[in-house]
């Protein structure tokens, strides 16, 4: 006996939009039962994890800081899964994007001037596009598998900035801790507005996703990302440049996660460490298909993931559970919404024996 | 104009020394607690949670408490700082070195909730403290048992970082190991984590590789003794009791008591005579202690207990001259002992050391 996935010949659209619901209902549920079975009031768990945080503005303000980065990743990266190009080191992106972005800050930190902070940002997303470059160009000429390489390319770049901020770059005054010096003001992202903390990080991501919505919608060059992504031969047949596309997907998504690597440095943190991103790059990628890689998606996928991070603190301290069950509670999430993505496309038959092969239809 | 600054200033300046000294006791405190790791380490975050469950037991129904485990340094640590001071609580206890810049930085917000910074040095605002132990104490100790238990001479040391607190930990180490043999080797491996189970055993397993037969760790989690046990070698505990990961590994260890000092800061704010402080208590203190000495022939318990009675008592420094650098230049004059800001800055190994600082 084994369990066969049949793709479906047509695609239910109403289901295809209540999927990401029915999948959070779910979630819901097996919440519910979970928190059950801890011996914790599930009203309230679900309660501090979903509505808490939404509930005070200066916790909106982190969900904004939280989210910038997913989303400002997750939508360069849609354009690379759209045109079929495999982008998975935006983790080395974003941190080669803050490294090279952290330049005028750290080495030359005695130029106060407003252009800093431009040139900071434009640095960062050379750098960033300059490190997806390898890949794309490896990818276009050797025909390199582009999976693995923009992969490793992360090790090198977390092992890169670790070697930088102990060595070259330590903090003269920083007592042997591995950190750069602290960004002098000019050199900090300023706060959406003054009353609150969440730095322009996060109009960074809005304004890139309105963006690549419309490029994705309107334009011809969102066509060829489609068209190309679906078949290259066809493609080719229309004049599109398959390899081009490969250097475009790529230089975008890396200029965007530097542009993110540098907010999250210069907006929150303040300073280079050894490690500067809780898996963001990655993440990111679960946002990117969570989103259904349409940039508006994403950006609502960015925030629900930020939210359960949060959701997950206020639990902690508002009824005492452990930080494992919100790892937990994030990946039943992703469990149900890829398992009823799975189960629009495709349905589940049962096949008893070789001999029924195909009956059970 | 100048003149109405002054007095401005001046009024600042006495409203400052006025708050701590007002009195003001309360009913019931609310104590929290952010922690690096998870709470089950079995080291370092394990025995900051010990110490909040001992105030806990103390204080009974006086006392709330919360915590949140294993919290990145960075900005997630400054949107936890931030979340317990609006969540009500009185006083917050950050208790890893990377959490020093965020909590002076929520702690300005908050002037109202008494922040306690560990093994930091920054305090910037009136309601910022510090506290740290001086765990150099206990490594002297554990040099001394090193170098009469190895039966190669050299020991492994995997350290986290390298700043002033580790490397005071390996300087006192080799010290006490070359007060009973001049020769004794020490070899070093930065794991760059206070707590990565994996990455730690891979650094126990190379120490042993390169001919350590002794490992201490200056990281949190118990898988370097388990190593050094599945080794069918001898090693120290790191901030907790880890007899039970290694009973026939474990010489002894260096347990982080930090109740004691938890109980008297929680009481402190009960009774509205909270003041910024620095704390840096020993073995005199109680907050470092030495669990018990095990696997060992008696004439090195013999030892090791009246090392552990002179440094108590005062009579003897850990860091009492002659000592050299590495570089062969001289540091502490015959009979000198270092004073805590030379501690508290440490920057260069002693004599001996198989590894290089980078400068």
């Amino acid at each position: 006996m084994r369990i066969e996935l049949k793709k479906r010949d047509s695609l239910s659209s109403l289901f295809s939009i209540l999927s990401p619901f029915i999948a959070l209902g779910l979630t819901l549920i097996a919440g519910v039962i979970l928190f059950l079975f801890l011996g914790k009031d599930p009203v309230k768990a679900l309660y501090s994890f979903f509505i808490e945080p939404l509930t005070e503005v200066w916790s909106l303000h982190e969900l904004a800081i939280k989210a910038a980065p997913l989303i400002l990743i997750a939508v360069g990266l849609s354009v690379c899964y759209r045109s079929n190009n495999w982008n998975i080191g935006a983790e080395g992106q974003f941190i080669i994007g803050a490294l090279v972005g952290s330049v005028l800050p750290v080495v030359f930190h005695g130029w106060e001037s407003p252009l800093v902070l431009p040139l900071m940002l434009i640095f960062a997303m050379i750098g960033g596009a300059a490190y997806a470059a390898i890949p794309a160009f490896l990818k276009a000429r050797l025909n390199t598998n582009e999976i693995l390489t923009s992969l490793m390319l992360v090790y090198v770049a977390q092992l890169l900035l670790d070697w930088t901020v102990r060595g070259p770059w330590r903090n003269p005054e920083g007592f042997n801790f591995p950190e750069t010096r602290n960004f002098g003001d000019y050199a900090v992202l300023p706060r959406i507005i003054e009353t609150g903390k969440a730095h322009w990080g996060f109009g960074f991501a809005l304004i890139a996703a309105l963006v690549l919505w419309f490029v994705m919608r309107r334009t011809l060059k969102g066509f060829e990302i489609t068209v190309l992504g679906q078949s290259a031969r066809a493609g080719r047949f229309a004049g599109f440049s398959d390899k081009k596309m490969v250097y475009f997907a790529f230089l975008l998504s890396g200029a965007l996660a530097g542009l993110a690597g540098i907010s999250e440095v210069s907006g929150a943190i303040g300073q280079l460490r050894p490690v500067i991103s809780p898996g963001y790059g990655f993440t990111a990628i679960i946002v990117a298909f969570l989103g259904r890689l349409n940039p508006l998606g994403i950006v609502a996928a960015g925030l629900i993931l930020a939210l359960t991070y949060l959701g997950g603190e206020a639990a902690q301290i508002s009824i005492g559970i452990t930080d494992k069950v919100t790892r937990l509670f994030q990946g039943l999430l992703l469990f149900f919404v890829l398992g009823c993505d799975t189960l629009i496309h495709y349905r589940i038959r049962l096949v008893l024996g070789t001999a029924h092969k195909g009956s059970a239809a | 104009m100048k003149k109405t600054f002054f007095l401005l200033a001046a009024a600042t300046a006495l409203a400052g020394i006025a708050v701590p000294a007002s009195a003001q006791g309360m009913d019931k405190v609310k104590a929290c607690f952010i922690y690096v790791g998870p709470v089950g380490d079995f080291g370092w975050s394990y025995q900051h949670d010990q110490g909040r469950q001992y105030v806990v037991e103390q204080l009974g129904d006086k006392i709330e408490t919360a915590y949140l485990e294993s919290v990145p340094e960075g900005a997630d640590a400054e949107r936890a700082i931030e979340r317990f001071a609006r969540s009500g609580c009185n006083i917050i206890f950050t208790t890893s070195f990377g959490y020093m810049d965020q909590t002076n930085k929520v702690a300005k917000d908050f002037p109202d909730v008494k922040f306690e910074h560990a093994t930091g040095y920054k305090r910037e605002h009136p309601n910022v403290a510090t506290y740290d132990s001086r765990f150099y104490e206990g490594r002297y100790v554990l040099g001394q048992i090193a170098a009469k238990m190895s039966k190669v001479g050299t020991a492994g040391y995997i350290g986290s970082f390298p700043i002033p607190e580790v490397i005071q930990g390996i300087n006192s180490f080799m010290l006490g190991a070359q007060s009973i043999d001049p020769d004794f080797k020490v070899k070093v491996i930065w794991s760059n984590t206070w707590f990565d189970p994996g990455k730690e055993a891979d650094a126990a397993k190379a120490l042993l590789d390169q001919g350590a037969d002794i490992l201490t760790q200056h990281t949190d989690s118990t898988a370097p003794m388990q190593v050094a046990a599945e080794r069918g070698a001898l090693a120290f505990g790191q901030a907790s009791n880890m007899y039970n990961f290694g009973k026939e590994t474990q010489l002894t260890a260096i347990v982080d008591e930090w109740g004691p000092y938890y109980l008297e800061r929680i009481s402190a704010v009960l009774d509205g005579t909270w003041e910024q402080s620095a704390t840096w208590g020993g073995m005199a203190d109680g907050h470092v202690v030495m669990a018990d000495y095990t696997n060992m022939p008696d004439d090195v318990k013999a030892m090791a207990e009246e090392t552990e009675a002179s440094i108590t008592s005062g009579e003897f420094h850990p860091f009492t001259g002659p000592i050299t650098k590495q570089d062969g230049s001289e540091w502490l004059a015959e009979g000198e002992v270092a004073d805590d800001g030379a501690l508290s800055g440490m920057n260069f190994y002693v004599k001996g050391i198989d590894d290089q600082l980078q400068q």
